[in-house]
């Protein structure tokens, strides 16, 4: 897919002026925030599960060389082909290769996030081959258009009722319907007869077992069963830092998966495939296909960045943050939004090509406290920050503010000067108002809010005067 | 060099890796495939009726509707009328680990076969059951394909009380001990399929069953 993050601030001031997806994203605020706040209260020892996920994680990423060639042997032993892909463009050519190999017209597709970082759909199309996206989020942005997915778990999440009742209007041909059930028939009753035609299924993998060679599907809607079950091939595209080690680490990470990403104590169908179809069996993959795709993981691994390799990819981080909430997840450019995207773009697509987003966060920690892994999310943007200014590829204006300030910030009486000054400026700036409408020097601040003017002293001012009084006391 | 060995070769290499540690680290590895030991768990009560009724309870919040019966002969007569209460069609496709139940004596047309687009109906047994979540665990084999729960628009499951276990780690000791290796799949189903992805409003029936009931039995 097309990074389109370093147009981050004109895409989030766009998202801001749009009145239809603003009201979009009000609607969606805290449903899920909710759901996973009482989902949560089920698990006696939360933190001690999320403790245990963590662990299970580094595990794996820890000797992430040997657990893979140990699935790939075990995933061999089932009668499933391995295949190892370097980057987006190879992942096209070997899917591509697999579909013609197997006389492919049609793949029916469940969600898959590496899929769109490979731009998979354009490929299989340019080679002639039909994509179907199945999941419901999936086929709406799909049918608009390829409109790339605004969230991981809800990728249609900025589109209303309204929005997806034209949509199916128009290209169905169908009378609009009003009713959200109504829809969803109408798309199924259109799907249904691509599960049965569809030659291949596509899908994505939650986790890879180590233990036993097999992909773990965590999914809802039964879109993932039809497409791992109808269809002659399956091949499933996934990261190679999903495996975990055993069905009971699976377990664990299914307590916190569901419930972290849409608030479900399990999802309806939780699904761990093995191997292909008996001889004699009436369903199932005659041919099932692993691609394990790098770009840009493996240069993760060992490095300051490897606790990111531990994400489960559930949402949580983008559902809990203000940045999120506000400006939806388009903005950010790429495949993945929120936190968790505002680290994984700049390590997968290049820092210098989302130089925005690690600042696109408040660092409140909202996502730290939710992620089921223990991913300290803040304390990654703010390293994606300083290798930002190390590289000099933050602006000049910036990189030589900061020096002044840490220069300043180190000379504590020209400091409580320069804060008892500037404090000064900005009351007169205010003129007696509570609020000051325009910045100066930070106008970009101030054109979507007003900046709070000084009431009184300093700190540094109040704090002396405490001193004083202290000091006259004791003296009494 | 293969994509293979440039993706492996750079994992190596930012791991440091060499012979020495690799032996290690395959012990390590060892310990971790051989461990059994659970995460930590919610507290399920484990006698058999306090089973059964959490399994029912997290069904029912999972939207499933259960019914309970005595015996396995008392199971046509009861789907038989859970059928005539929802107007559901009286012919299903079953497994064929069910096909010698008496069907046609309650008045239903069951076949024991894969299952097609047109089935409506589709009647399963499970490998068993987690009362955790309120989940059906099923096995794909010849005689239990992995369709009949997924294509029908009503998916019925015969339950054995006896096959409810309290956690998912108690069903994959279950599977080691009696199938040894893994079927080609495992599906855990855990109510009607659904989709919450237009305004996160929830809505039965996505691409799978519209209705999940159960059918407990007892004896």
């Amino acid at each position: 897919m097309e990074i389109k993050s370093m147009r981050f601030k004109a895409n989030s001031e766009a998202s801001l002026a749009n009145v239809v997806l603003q009201g979009n994203l009000k609607n969606a605020k805290g449903k899920f925030v909710t759901k996973r706040a009482e989902a949560i209260k089920e698990l006696d020892d939360f933190e001690g599960t999320r403790d245990a996920a963590a662990a299970i994680r580094n595990k794996v990423i820890d000797n992430l060389d040997l657990w893979l060639e140990r699935f790939e042997t075990k995933a061999q032993e089932t009668g499933a082909q391995v295949m190892w892909a370097k980057d987006g463009a190879e992942v096209c050519r070997l899917v591509t290769e697999i579909a013609r190999k197997h006389g492919v017209t049609k793949v029916t597709k469940s969600k898959s996030m590496l899929s769109e970082e490979a731009g998979l759909n354009q490929a299989l199309e340019a080679a002639g081959i039909q994509p179907v996206e199945t999941d419901l989020g999936e086929y709406i942005l799909q049918v608009n258009d390829n409109e790339p997915p605004s969230h991981i778990i809800a990728p249609a999440v900025h589109k209303s009722l309204d929005d997806v009742a034209d949509l199916f209007h128009k290209v169905h041909g169908t009378p609009r319907k009003t009713e959200i059930p109504a829809l969803t028939r109408e798309a199924r009753e259109v799907l249904r007869g691509h599960f049965l035609t569809a030659e291949m299924g596509l899908s994505g993998g939650n986790f890879l077992v180590a233990e036993t060679g097999s992909v773990a599907l965590v999914t809802n809607e039964g879109n993932g069963r039809m497409v791992t079950t109808m269809p002659k091939v399956h091949v499933v595209i996934t990261g190679i830092e999903k495996v975990i080690p055993t069905l009971e680490d699976l377990s664990t990470l299914m307590r916190l998966l569901p419930r972290s990403a849409t608030g479900q104590s399990i999802s309806n169908y939780f699904s761990i495939l093995t191997g292909v179809k008996k001889p004699e069996e009436h369903d199932g993959p005659e041919h099932l296909y692993f691609v394990l795709v790098d770009a840009g993981r493996a240069d993760v691994v060992g490095g300051e960045f490897h606790e990111m390799l531990r994400c489960i990819r559930c949402g949580a981080c983008m559902n809990h943050c203000p940045v999120y909430q506000t400006i939806g997840g388009h903005a950010y450019g790429w495949v993945y939004p929120g936190p968790m995207g505002s680290v994984l773009t700049p390590l997968y697509a290049g820092i210098e090509n989302a130089i925005d987003l690690p600042h696109a966060a408040t660092l409140c920690n909202q996502c730290g406290v939710v992620c089921p892994v223990k991913i300290p999310l803040p304390e990654l943007l703010r390293k994606l920050r300083e290798k930002q200014t190390d590289a000099g590829l933050r602006p000049l204006t910036e990189r030589i503010g900061l020096r002044v300030w840490a220069w300043v910030a180190q000379r504590p009486a020209l400091y409580g000067l320069g804060a008892s000054l500037g404090a000064r400026y900005l009351k007169w700036l205010a003129g007696g108002n509570k609020s000051i409408r325009l910045l100066p020097a930070a106008q970009e601040w101030t054109n979507g809010r007003d900046f709070p003017a000084p009431q009184g002293q300093t700190f540094r001012e109040m704090y002396a005067a405490r001193r004083k009084s202290a000091a006259q006391g004791d003296a009494k | 060099m293969s994509s293979r060995e440039d993706i492996l070769g750079r994992v190596r290499a930012a791991l440091h890796r060499n012979a020495g540690n690799a032996a290690t680290a395959r012990e390590v590895m060892a310990a971790a495939l051989a461990n059994r030991n659970p995460g930590p768990q919610p507290a399920v009560a484990g006698e058999p009726r306090a089973l059964l009724e959490r399994f029912r309870l997290k069904s029912e919040q999972a939207s499933s509707t259960v019914d309970i019966v005595a015996t396995e002969a008392d199971v046509p007569a009861a789907i038989a009328k859970y059928l005539a209460a929802m107007k559901l069609p009286t012919s299903a496709v079953a497994w064929a680990s069910l096909g010698a139940l008496d069907w046609a004596g309650a008045g239903l047309k069951v076949e024991a076969r894969g299952a097609r687009d047109a089935d409506l109906v589709g009647i399963t047994g499970c490998f068993c059951a987690v009362a955790e979540t309120g989940t059906l665990m099923m096995t794909s084999s010849p005689d239990t394909p992995a369709a009949v729960s997924l294509l029908p628009e009503t998916h019925i499951a015969v339950v054995q009380a006896s096959r409810i276990v309290a956690y998912m780690e108690d069903a994959w000791n279950l599977a080691r001990a009696e199938l040894g290796s893994l079927p080609r799949a495992v599906n855990f189903i855990s109510g009607p399929s659904r989709t919450g992805d237009i305004e996160q409003t929830i809505v039965l029936g996505a691409h799978g069953p519209y209705r999940v009931h159960l059918v407990i039995v007892e004896g």
